[in-house]
Parts: C-alpha cells; structure tokens; sequence
C-alpha cells in the first residue's frame, strides 16, 4: 500500500470478498446438502442449516459406488504416474543437458512436440495401443520383413501380443508419456553451475555418479513440486480411466461418481451423490492445502 | 543456454533418454501416425481388414451438420469460459496483490478450486444448478419456467460454462499473482511519486507488465478448454439436450466408444489436434505482437 485510499480499500475488500464466497461456496453447498436426509435436500430453498445425517450418507455413499477399493486404485494410479514423472523425467533431462551425442536435438524435440496434444485428442489410437501395447513393435518386424525372416528360420510365426486393459500398467504409462516434467528439470539442469560438475569429474565420479550423489539431492525441490502436481493431475484424470477400467476391480474414485448421479424420475437422492462427491474431492483438497508451496511452485515451473 | 562441461560417454547419455523415447514412440508418436492412417481408411464391419478411402471420411464429416453444431459449441465455450475466468482471476489477483490486510487468505483460498477433479465440481455444480432441488430451484419458483439446463440448451451449455469457470479461475489467479508480485515495488512506488494513482498505475505500469502471463494463460485456457471440459460434459449433460453440449472431444467419445465408429472418430480427432495447433500457431502469430516482454 502506497498512498491513503480508503474508497478503494472499500471496494477491494468488498470484491475480494465476493470471490472468496463463490470461491468456497461449492464446497460449502456439497458438505451441507451431504448432511441433509432426503427430503431436506430437496427442499426449496434448501436449509443451510447443516442437518443429522452426515454419516449416514458418507457411509451409504461410500457403500454404494464402493469407493473404499477405488480410492486405493486411485491412489496407486496417482503414486505410479507421479513417481513415473519424477523419474523419468529427470533421466531424460540428464542426458539432454549433460551429453552431446548426435541427435540430440531431434530427441528434444521430438520429447517436447508431445506438449502439444494431450491424451484427449488422441484418445482413440492410444486405447488401441493400449489393447496391445506390442503391436507397433509387431508392426515394424512385420514391415521390415524380420517376422517373415524368423518364421522361415524356425518356423516360428511372431505373434507379439500384450494388453494393458484393465491393468495398473495401462493406466500409469500413457498418462506418464508426455513432456510436463522433463522441461522442469532441464531448466533447473542448465542453472547447475558447470563448477560442480568439474570438482565431480576431478574427484573422478562418472556421469552416474554424478547424477545419484550431486544432481538429484541438487533437485529435490523440483521433485516434490513436479510430484505434488502430477500426484493431482493423475488423480483427477477422468476420460482416460473411463476407457481403460471395464472392469470394476479396477476403476477409479472419479469415474464412480457417475453411478451416483441421481436418477430421472423419482426424488433425486442428491445427499448421497453430494457425500460421493466430497469424498472424492476431499484427497486433492488435502494435497493442495498441505502442500499448497509446493503446488504453486510445481505449476508455475512445469507450464513455463 | 548449453552446458560447458560435460560427460564424455555419448552412449550412456543415450540410454538414459531410452525410457521416455520408448513410451513417447509406443504412446503418443504410434498412436498419433495411427490416426492418420485410420482417418483415412474404414474399418469394415466384418473383420477383413481396412479399405483405403482417401479422404472420404473428412468428406463425411464435415458435411455433417451435428459436427459443425459440435464446433460451434466448443468455440463459444472456449471463447466464453476463457474470458470469463481470466478476467475474474486478473481482477482478483489485481486487488490481492495490494496487499491489504486479509490477503494472504485470498491467496491460499482462492487456489482450491484447480486441486478439485472436473467430473467432482461438475457434480457440485449439477446440484447446485439443478432446476428441481439446489438454488436456481428458487430462481424457478419467483419466475416458472425460467431455468431448466435438462431442456433449455442455453441453460445447459451455461451451467458447463460456470462449472469450468469456476475451476479455472483458481488456476489464472495463481499465475496471475506471480506475475503481480515479480513486479519491483520500487516501479510502482515511483509511480505514486509522480502522482500516479491506483488505477492509472494499473493500466500504465501493472498491465503492460504481465501482458507475457495473459498471453501465456490465454494458450493454455483455450487448450484446457478442449480437453478439461470432457468430464464436466460427462457428468453435467451428458453432450445434450439435443446436442446443444456436444463438445469436441466428447463428440469423439461418443462416436468412437459408444457408436464404435473408429475411422469417423480418428478423423474428428486429427481435425481436432490441427485446430489446436491452428489456434496456438495464430495466438502466437497476432496476438503475441502486441505482448511487451521484458
């Protein structure tokens, strides 16, 4: 605050204030109408009152689209995809920054060409993939006649074939197939000072060594950031699970919400699907606010 | 920006790239060329393999009114939304970052709403929208009639609207108070000095200054728009009433999943991913000129 302004004062915290109600106020709709019994929740206008019967529907809300299992999976698809950034990312990063070998540019840009369309425009033929994650390696040993090759040798004909459908594999990998965290590190790789890696190569570590003693305990900030924001992307993608989990044993806490949409006809059971919902949007909630510095952080470094 | 020193292996350097080749080459670079080659065949019905038709399959696509219908809608969503959430989210971010007493609330509050999961808030938002229970059921009462997202497609594509909206505008304030506060006090309070005040300082100094962020927001509004919006359509509207939400991307969900129609839908999204790049290309094109870097 430079100067007196109390008019302005006025309607800043006035506006501030504004969005902060239509900021929390989805979530305080969602506890309240989750609290109330099927006749209050329906109600016009509904109470804001909270009412008794909070733990009554979280428990049948929980039973009914058995959320118990599929927030596990949940957490193990969010845990896979997170670590499976974290790491990769900063493999792929080391060897960018810290090699020359030929191609290299090719490789970078072939990395970062993958920023520009996400999963969603290319949902069909990844799914195929996904089928049988094999078949482009099938492809190219039909194509290049080695499959033709080997069955006239040994007569055994090369049929690759391993589907990923309804697995945690075929969850995690295509979601970790993108660029997001490998521009984190590089970034943070260049601003390393080359001094380090010289006293490194004096004391006569290798580029492995480098790497595991010097580099990643150098990162650890990137990792918890990227880990917190990829924890969160995973755990609220939605059209990717949907397509892959046929099977119940395997799909998410997001996609069970749509069993709890309540039916046409009949009086809309909406304090259930409100408990669904605050259960399922409860974890990333906790992430965001306990690790709220390192959300920020991550979302500011990865998108620029 | 390269490295001075560095190790002297090339062929170690490579194999610590090979985990992400292979899953790029496997999951997105495969994949994308199989579109294309789906896009330009059809599958026939009883097994046999794919026949080559050219572009007959864009022909039947783009004279299909329900796909130009499906661009339209994504269009004024992502024209609306975008607008609506960045402008909130500058005007917010703008007045927290005057640093009254309170802020820093409106700072760690303001930013749940991006942790939520789209198909989640699109569920809040359902209740909360809904004509019968909820609180445009009151709306409903004083004027019959006037709300009914299930019928009106007005109604339903606004409801989506909101819903997105509201997740956004978390996610363009943060960005937009970073950019706020990397600008020195030092500038503004010169500013003041020379008689400048709140407003005109806006507009002359805090403005041009995070013009870069509001192009930056504006790319990747647009594209989340495309995307992000597929489990709020899910679970809002389900593409209807009568078409009036068929977003794109749930257009090929649609079409591809539930009508099974491969070909149809890996043309739909090779139309997509070129208007994607169409409209980041013009972004960068147009509008970027006009951006001040520092």
């Amino acid at each position: 605050m430079v100067e007196r302004t109390p008019f302005l004062n006025f309607f800043t915290h006035l506006i501030l204030f504004i969005g902060f109600v239509f900021c929390i106020a989805p979530f305080v709709v969602v506890v309240i109408a989750a609290s109330h019994n099927l006749k209050d929740v329906n109600d016009v206008p509904m109470s804001l009152l909270p009412g008794s019967d909070f733990w009554v529907n979280i428990k049948t809300a929980w039973t009914t689209a058995d959320l118990g299992p599929k927030l596990l999976n949940s957490f193990i698809m969010a845990t896979g995809v997170a670590a499976g950034k974290v790491i990769v990312s900063a493999l792929t990063a080391f060897s960018i920054v810290y090699f020359r070998y030929p191609g290299r540019m090719l490789i970078f840009w072939l990395i970062f060409i993958t920023l520009m369309l996400p999963l969603e425009v290319r949902i069909v033929p990844t799914y195929a993939v996904v089928a049988n994650v094999l078949e482009p390696y099938q492809a190219i040993l039909d194509l290049t006649g080695i499959s033709w090759l080997i069955e006239k040798v040994s007569g055994v004909q090369v049929q690759l074939s391993l589907g990923l459908l309804n697995s945690y594999s075929g969850l995690i990998l295509p979601l970790v197939a993108t660029a997001t965290g490998t521009f984190l590190y590089r970034q943070f790789f260049l601003t390393v000072p080359d001094e380090l890696t010289e006293a490194a190569r004096m004391d006569g570590a290798g580029a492995l060594r480098f790497f595991i003693d010097i580099l990643l305990p150098l990162s650890r900030n990137n990792m918890a950031a990227l880990g917190t924001i990829m924890f969160l992307w995973a755990w609220n993608q939605y059209l990717w699970p949907l397509l892959i989990t046929t099977d119940q044993s395997h799909a998410m806490a997001v996609t069970e919400l749509k069993q709890l949409i309540p039916n046409v006809g009949g009086i809309p059971e909406w304090h259930i699907a409100m408990a669904g919902t605050l259960i399922v949007m409860l974890p990333p909630l906790i992430v965001v606010v306990l690790m709220q510095r390192w959300f920020v952080r991550g979302l500011i470094a990865t998108e620029k | 920006m390269e490295k001075r020193v560095t190790f002297g292996k090339w062929t170690i350097g490579i194999l610590f790239a090979v985990p992400q080749l292979l899953l790029i080459f496997t999951f997105f670079y495969w994949p994308a060329g199989q579109a294309v080659y789906w896009s330009l065949t059809l599958q026939q019905p009883w097994g046999g393999g794919n026949i080559w038709v050219g572009l007959d399959n864009f022909r039947s696509i783009l004279s299909n009114a329900d796909y130009w219908n499906s661009i339209t809608a994504s269009l004024v969503f992502a024209g609306i939304s975008t607008g609506l959430a960045m402008f909130i989210a500058l005007v917010l971010a703008a007045l927290t970052d005057r640093q009254l007493a309170g802020s820093r609330l409106y700072r760690v509050v303001l930013i749940w709403p991006y942790g939520i999961a789209a198909p989640a808030l699109a569920m809040a938002f359902r209740f909360i929208l809904a004509p019968e229970a909820g609180f445009m059921a009151v709306v409903n009462q004083v004027w019959p009639g006037f709300w009914d997202p299930g019928l009106d497609g007005a109604d339903a594509m606004a409801s989506i609207i909101v819903a997105f909206s509201w997740k956004y505008v978390g996610y363009n304030f943060i960005f937009f108070l970073a950019a706020f506060q990397a600008i020195p006090r030092s500038l503004i309070e010169a500013a003041a000095m020379d008689g400048s005040g709140v407003i005109r300082r806006f507009w002359d100094i805090q403005f041009p200054l995070i013009t870069p962020t509001i192009f930056f927001l504006l790319v990747i509004n647009i594209t989340e728009s495309f995307q992000d919006s597929f489990g709020i359509v899910d679970i809002m509207t389900a593409g209807g009433p009568a078409n009036a939400t068929n977003l794109m991307v749930y257009k090929i969900y649609s079409d591809g999943f539930k009508g099974l129609d491969y070909s149809g839908a890996a043309a739909q999204s090779i139309i997509l991913m070129l208007l994607i790049i169409v409209l980041t290309i013009f972004q960068f094109r147009f509008i970027e000129r006009r951006v001040h870097y520092r």
